[in-house]
């Protein structure tokens, strides 16, 4: 199931995640400011995949300069499309 | 490699190959020049002297350009500039080789000069700035393979001057020109206004070629650059695109986030007391630097204040207040906007000036030096209110010098205006990537969330502590913007040295290297 | 001092940039919008963005208000268990129509902050009058719990539910404006004029502020950063009015000092509600920060 959040648009951040896989956590991020914040937002998507107890997923970000509470709440968001459970 | 750390504790290698000796920066007043100025070649004139030349080959065969010579041009144009490509792609096609081209700053328009550099036709490079494309070529790859000098507006014409750059030809691209060379820029289809960059050039370059697309009837009137220092005049069919060398009325920002910083920046200007009868002021042309204009004019009326004069980077916002009586004068060494242009030919006190006249600190007097108070942006502020506006946080160059430091040193209170971030890169940080200009000259810093004061002012500190101005310290407003933004990592530099950033006393500031790819 | 609700400033909370923006224009009061500014498909997204915000920006003395949605959505009860476990203290109930609705929210607030270890009343209410039953209780609807800081008024669901237009003149909505400034004061709660939701008519916005103060309002919601500092500047009182409130105030001290009843201060008697007026008066000086206290 993949889940999707956000836009691509400036201070936001475009999130998929897909939970069917089964070779662990991999994160690939696209941002004009990877070189800057890249490892914190990967840190960033690990604790929110940790927080929501999913253990096998493939996240893509398309990163517009997001903040870090933005681009978890995106990466939750995803999760939680990506289970079936949207209210 | 050996290095001296200079006054702001960067470390300035002492010798570079192809440069030279350099001297570190030790202080905004620190160097005192001696000695005599440079001066060109004598000239000679007969009754009967055609200057007027059919094309750019012509001049370039004429003025003897040959290897390894130095060239100049102007960014009066700005990014509708054909001037400086034209000319350039000429020199390509006859097979020079080896030109130093000592610019007032260049634009996007000019990437064509990537691939002159890669073909070796161009190998050395003198600008106030670098932008687009260009730029990130020699950050990144150093396609140049020397360092390029980055020069203030001051710094430039006080080199010229002092005869540490000898131009041997001169590109001066004018609107009106007459068949003796005579020249303005504010007559003629292609008119830009003040032709300020370009005067100094005139004066010291071995040859002076005037390019125009507009050949009037001798003698033109009125003459901002003299046939006295014209070798030749070549006709073009269009120097520029109008459209981009002057934009349409300024008009101040309706955007929420400016307009907060610029009432900040406003109201720590008035409580400071430096707004009152005759006193003097300028502003960049960024977003915020406009809408405190717009402030400080409403105050200014509401208090029945004049001033003597405002300088720039003239606008028409600027020519409003000139003609409401609100200053007594413009000192203008660029013109932004049409209306601006049509003001510098109509009013006699819209005062053309050269960037000599402007910022240079090695002259007599420069207008800089009579500045009560100068509103600036930045890239990049640091703790110890070092300033940056070359680099970005990635390291890579994107912006110039201009008269940033000349005008931080020269004016009584220096304003750096800016946004506490931009999308996620925090503006105020522990450390600068470059210092442009340094933080003694800089008094405070206005963001939209609060304001910093250089502690060597007790006087504004004393001054703003009784107003409900969000004033903090500079560590705390770091602080701040890192709460939102978190700490971002350090860009990763090469050893090799792709830019010199050049103080306005010619003592060097920074150095700029080369962005490691991965 | 009593919080001051001046400007009540509305921000889609589906808008990441207003959510760690809107404190620069420094609103009394923000409402971050779950309900109408935000798209059925997004109402998961924007609530996640408003918890997560909640953990992280500090907002300083600015009161957060989340608009959740009507508690009969299916988005309704779960805006209020996520946002109050991630530290929301004030929300914004919009369509109450009586006391019942109000303590619907009581109830269900009351079982999320226990579930989550929170002190029992930490959350308050702001309800959002917008339809005639509504103003109709509107006194029943501001008494219903000890939680209500604030109700408001609002012009768009009420026009529209009474089937008819707004007008500039705003005859239609005076009644209602009115009702709600009454039943706000009798209750004892802040009342809060509706939206003007034209930003580039300042002029018209301007007119309505002062007839908004005028009519005893609180504060006016706002949805422009421009149209906040223009409450503000409406609701600065003057050098002259300052001066004037000290002067019965400082009156009203030696009075009770030296137990006098009646006191009249230039000619004129002063009584409890007019030491109250000047109470508030210096109250909105100190707020917009044109007077300070002399220790």
């Amino acid at each position: 199931m993949i889940g999707q959040a956000g836009r691509e648009k400036c201070d936001d951040v475009l999130v998929q995640v897909n939970i069917d896989t089964s070779e662990g956590i991999k994160v690939d991020i696209e941002s004009k400011v990877k070189q800057l914040f890249g490892k914190q937002i990967e840190q960033s998507v690990k604790e929110v995949l940790y927080e929501m107890d999913v253990k096998n997923a493939y996240v893509t970000l398309k990163d517009e300069g997001a903040l870090d509470f933005v681009i978890r709440a995106r990466v939750k968001t995803a999760i939680k499309r990506a289970k079936g459970g949207v209210k | 490699m050996e290095f001296i750390e200079n006054a702001v504790g960067r470390k300035i290698p002492k010798y570079i190959e192809g440069v030279g000796v350099l001297k570190p920066y030790r202080g905004p007043f620190a160097t005192k020049p001696e000695g005599r100025k440079y001066a060109p070649s004598k000239a000679y004139n007969t009754p009967g002297d055609n200057k007027i030349l059919n094309n750019i080959r012509e001049a370039i065969e004429k003025t003897g350009l040959k290897d390894g010579m130095t060239i100049s041009f102007h960014h009066h144009l700005r990014e509708g500039d054909y001037i400086l490509n034209a000319v350039v792609d000429q020199i390509a096609k006859m097979g020079i080789k080896n030109i130093t081209i000592c610019a007032s700053s260049l634009n996007k328009v000019h990437e064509p000069l990537i691939e002159h550099i890669k073909n070796g036709v161009i190998t050395g490079l003198q600008t106030s700035g670098l932008r687009g494309k260009l730029a990130k070529e020699i950050s990144t790859k150093n396609i140049l393979g020397s360092p390029v000098i980055f020069r203030t507006h001051g710094g430039r014409t006080r080199a010229i001057e002092a005869g540490d750059v000898k131009i041997d030809v001169a590109f001066l691209g004018a609107s009106a020109c007459d068949k003796m060379g005579n020249m303005n820029g504010v007559d003629g289809k292609s008119a830009f206004g003040a032709i300020g960059y370009a005067m100094v050039d005139a004066e010291y370059a071995d040859k002076v070629v005037a390019i125009t697309d507009n050949l009037v009837e001798y003698p033109l009137y009125p003459i901002s650059i003299s046939q006295t220092l014209v070798d030749y005049v070549v006709i073009m069919d269009e120097i520029g695109n109008p459209s981009l060398i002057s934009s349409g009325a300024t008009r101040v920002t309706k955007n929420p986030l400016e307009l907060k910083i610029a009432e900040n920046a406003a109201r720590a200007i008035i409580d400071s007391g430096y707004i009152k009868n005759g006193f003097s002021f300028q502003a960049g042309s960024g977003g915020s630097a406009l809408a405190v204009v717009k402030f400080v004019k409403e105050y200014m009326e509401e208090n029945n204040i004049v001033g003597s004069f405002a300088s720039g980077g003239i606008s028409s916002y600027m020519v409003n207040m000139l003609e409401s009586g609100l200053f007594k004068a413009l000192f203008d060494t660029q013109t932004f906007d049409c209306e601006a242009g049509s003001s510098l030919r109509r009013n006699h006190n819209h005062i053309e000036m050269s960037a000599s006249t402007y910022a240079n600190p090695h002259n007599k007097g420069c207008v800089a030096h009579q500045l009560d108070i100068m509103i600036l942006s930045a890239t990049e502020i640091d703790v110890n209110f070092n300033v940056n506006v070359m680099t970005g946080s990635t390291g890579i160059i994107m912006g110039a010098q201009g008269g940033h430091p000349d005008t931080a040193a020269g004016a009584k209170f220096t304003v750096v205006v800016a946004p506490l971030m931009r999308k996620r890169i925090p503006i105020v940080v522990d450390e600068v990537t470059t210092v442009v200009t340094p933080g003694e000259t800089v008094d405070i810093v206005v963001t939209e969330r609060g304001i910093a004061i250089n502690p060597r002012r007790t006087d504004i500190i004393e001054k703003l502590s009784k107003s409900n101005l969000p004033i903090m310290t500079i560590e705390k407003l770091k602080n701040l913007a890192e709460s939102f933004t978190g700490i971002p990592e350090k860009p990763e530099f090469d050893e090799e040295i792709v830019g010199i950033v050049e103080y306005r006393d010619g003592t060097i500031m920074d150095v700029i290297r080369k962005v490691k790819q991965k | 001092m009593k919080k001051l609700r001046r400007t009540m400033m509305f921000c889609p909370a589906s808008n990441p940039k207003m959510l760690f923006t809107a404190q620069i224009y420094n609103p009394d009061c923000i409402i971050f919008d779950l309900e109408d500014a935000v798209a059925y498909a997004e109402k998961d997204s924007a609530r996640d963005l408003l918890c997560e915000a909640l953990k992280v920006v500090d907002y300083g003395n600015i009161e957060v208000f989340a608009r959740i949605n009507a508690l009969y959505t299916p988005f309704g009860e779960t805006d209020v268990r996520e946002l109050v476990k991630a530290g929301l203290k004030n929300i914004r109930l919009p369509m109450c129509e009586c006391s019942e609705d109000v303590q619907k929210l009581e109830r269900l607030i009351e079982e999320v902050e226990k579930e989550n270890g929170i002190e029992i009343g930490t959350v308050k209410i702001q309800c959002a009058i917008e339809t005639p039953k509504g103003v109709e209780n509107a006194y029943e609807i501001a008494k219903a719990s000890d939680r209500i800081v604030a109700i408001s008024i609002g012009a768009e669901d009420f026009t529209r539910s009474l089937g008819t237009d707004r007008t500039k003149a705003g005859r239609e909505l005076f009644y209602a404006r009115t009702r709600v400034v009454i039943a706000a004061s009798a209750a004892g709660v802040d009342s809060i004029d509706t939206v003007w939701a034209d930003v580039s008519d300042m002029e018209g916005f301007t007119a309505e502020v002062r007839d908004a103060k005028n009519l005893g309002f609180s504060g006016k919601s706002c949805v422009h950063p421009s149209q906040v500092k223009e409450v503000h500047r409406i609701f600065t009182p003057t050098k002259e009015e300052i001066g004037k409130a000290l002067e019965i105030i400082c009156a009203a001290k030696e009075a009770e000092k030296m137990n006098l009843g009646v006191i009249t201060v230039n000619g004129k008697m002063v009584d409890f509600p007019v030491i109250q007026k000047a109470e508030r008066i210096v109250a909105l000086a100190k707020g917009a920060g044109v007077y300070k206290e002399e220790e």
